[in-house]
């Protein structure tokens, strides 16, 4: 199944985009996306995991299982305020 | 009223946002750009949003306070975009009958809205320099000075 992750602030730069595309086998867990999208923008390694991530606008888990229809966010960590 | 705008926040429009015939108390937080952080000079900052999670995460935390403290109305205001020093960058109003719970609601919200609400800011330095600002976050080989 496809899976698009949305990257933002200092992931987007590093990346040198706002949106990654993964290819993933089912069944898929937000760690399974963590994992390729490491292997697939190498740039993201070091600070993909303190990166959290979010499943249709709701904080996930690593365990949390996403389907081909989710919208996913990796958010680095936030500083508005 | 809660919002992401790329307006100059009115704290007049945020105050009349919470206010209610049932309230002796309205405490309303301006959060303002700072031109120093340590001895290093900012000329501007900007931030950017993930628009749908920050607006939902917001109503969110006014749901949570509102369940929390007797408090009768919440306003949240973050500004995006360029902020220039000293201008808002985020509001935070909350009204309720006495005082005290105003101050705790409006406090709260504000400490959650740093650590949840999926905001970034970037620091625009005079040296000529920029940083996305990422708590946490040791900087990434290449990258100087993120904090």
């Amino acid at each position: 199944m496809n899976v698009r992750v949305k990257l933002f602030a200092l992931t987007q730069d590093l990346a040198g985009t706002d949106e990654v595309l993964l290819e993933l086998t089912p069944p898929v867990t937000i760690a399974t996306v963590r994992a390729a999208l490491a292997e697939a923008r190498p740039t993201l390694g070091p600070i993909l995991p303190s990166c959290a991530f979010a499943v249709d606008n709701e904080y996930a888990t690593d365990s949390t299982t996403v389907n081909d229809q989710a919208e996913i966010a990796c958010l680095p960590p936030v500083s508005g305020g | 009223m809660i919002e992401l705008t790329e307006s100059q926040i009115d704290a007049e429009r945020i105050r009349l946002a919470v206010s209610s015939p049932k309230c002796g108390a309205i405490v309303l937080f301006l959060g303002t750009t700072r031109q120093f952080t340590d001895a290093k000079e900012t000329l501007t900052l900007s931030y950017t949003a993930y628009g749908p999670m920050a607006q939902s995460q917001m109503e969110k935390l006014a749901a949570q306070a509102q369940a929390r403290w007797p408090v009768e109305k919440c306003a949240i205001a973050h500004r995006l975009g360029e902020v220039p020093i000293g201008e808002a960058s985020v509001a935070v109003a909350v009204s309720s009958p006495h005082r005290r719970d105003a101050f705790e609601a409006a406090s709260w919200l504000m400490d959650r809205l740093k650590e949840l609400v999926p905001v970034w800011k970037k620091e625009h330095w005079a040296d000529g320099g920029t940083d996305w600002v990422h708590p946490g976050l040791s900087p990434p080989a290449g990258q100087n000075g993120v904090q």
